[in-house]
């Protein structure tokens, strides 16, 4: 009897750690599915020789490091800052330009900066824009994977 | 009542690292000597990696946004503290865009180890700091003998420093 209850509080507890972090990991599930890019999508989009609008939405400091190509910075979407120099950006842009954000600071459940970005760019109303998935980290699912880099800072 | 256990298990499954984020990192640095630096440190005093040689060093690369970063730093300061000054030293690089957030953070989580603003060349010198959070550790010669990407390698990064101060 003891050991059957144990095993039941050990269950609850379980279930209960498993909605706590299916909560956490709503904030990047609030990006639908449909306006998320893989990575080897984009890749061949560049390839193609028309390259979208990419906006690099994270640090600095790690789009300094590297980047894609002909992404342009546009501030962490996470601080008012950021999110400033992300409205300045695509200031003069018709709102049916297609605009592809990334940011791959951390995993993408972790990352404090794709939500509020691809937030904004929509309530600003633009109508096609898609959000690169980085599972991992850009490090691990960009540059390891092969996909173009360019390094320094050219925002 | 095994169903149920069974079935809460296999619905935790999937959120334990995977094999593959829970590997050491095979690394281009990994037996070369740890590339040097010199910042300025949050108190004002260097922060020299060359300082610290004769010590197993833990070289955390983190920033305040890095949820699984902060995270993991009490247990680095925790560290710092049963494991002794003479045998480990951490040191913190954050990747912040300025100091102000970082220094913030550092006094939130009440980190006392040695921490700095790093830079992306510092970051290219490790071989692209493209992800937080990254953590080296430098034997006592001065050399990268493990990396680990991501946060959840803790055990994995204790073991190795009990592994180097052995050496």
């Amino acid at each position: 009897m003891r050991s059957s209850m144990s095993r039941l509080w050990l269950a609850v507890a379980a279930l209960v750690c498993l909605f706590s972090v299916m909560g956490h990991s709503a904030h990047a599930q609030t990006i639908p599915g449909s306006a998320r890019l893989q990575p080897a999508s984009l890749a061949a989009m560049i390839h193609s020789g028309h390259p979208p609008m990419v906006l690099q939405v994270g640090s600095h400091t790690l789009y300094e490091e590297a980047h894609i190509p002909a992404a342009i910075y546009a501030g962490p979407a996470s601080t008012p800052e950021g999110l400033q120099l992300l409205r300045q950006t695509v200031a003069t842009l018709d709102k049916n330009t297609p605009i592809i954000i990334y940011c791959g600071c951390c995993p993408w459940t972790h990352c404090p900066n794709i939500r509020p970005a691809f937030q904004e760019l929509h309530r600003l109303g633009f109508m096609h824009v898609k959000a690169l998935y980085l599972a991992h980290n850009f490090g691990t699912d960009w540059i390891q994977a092969g996909y173009p880099v360019t390094h320094g800072d050219t925002k | 009542m095994k169903a149920l256990t069974l079935l809460a298990a296999l619905l935790l499954l999937p959120l334990a690292p995977n094999a593959a984020q829970a590997q050491q990192l095979a690394h281009s640095l990994n037996g070369h000597p740890a590339p040097r630096f010199q910042l300025k440190g949050f108190n004002g005093q260097p922060v020299s990696l060359a300082a610290y040689k004769g010590k197993v060093v833990l070289l955390n690369f983190w920033a305040s946004w890095c949820a699984p970063c902060q995270a993991e730093m009490p247990t680095f300061e925790q560290w710092q503290h049963s494991y002794g000054s003479a045998k480990l030293q951490v040191i913190g690089v954050s990747m912040d865009d300025g100091a102000a957030q970082a220094a913030a953070a550092v006094k939130k989580l009440h980190v006392t180890y040695p921490v700095a603003v790093g830079n992306a060349h510092l970051g290219n010198l490790y071989g692209g700091i493209e992800g937080l959070p990254v953590t080296f550790l430098i034997d006592r010669q001065g050399r990268v003998r493990a990396e680990y990407a991501g946060g959840n390698h803790l055990k994995a990064i204790q073991a190795e420093i009990d592994h180097l101060l052995t050496r």
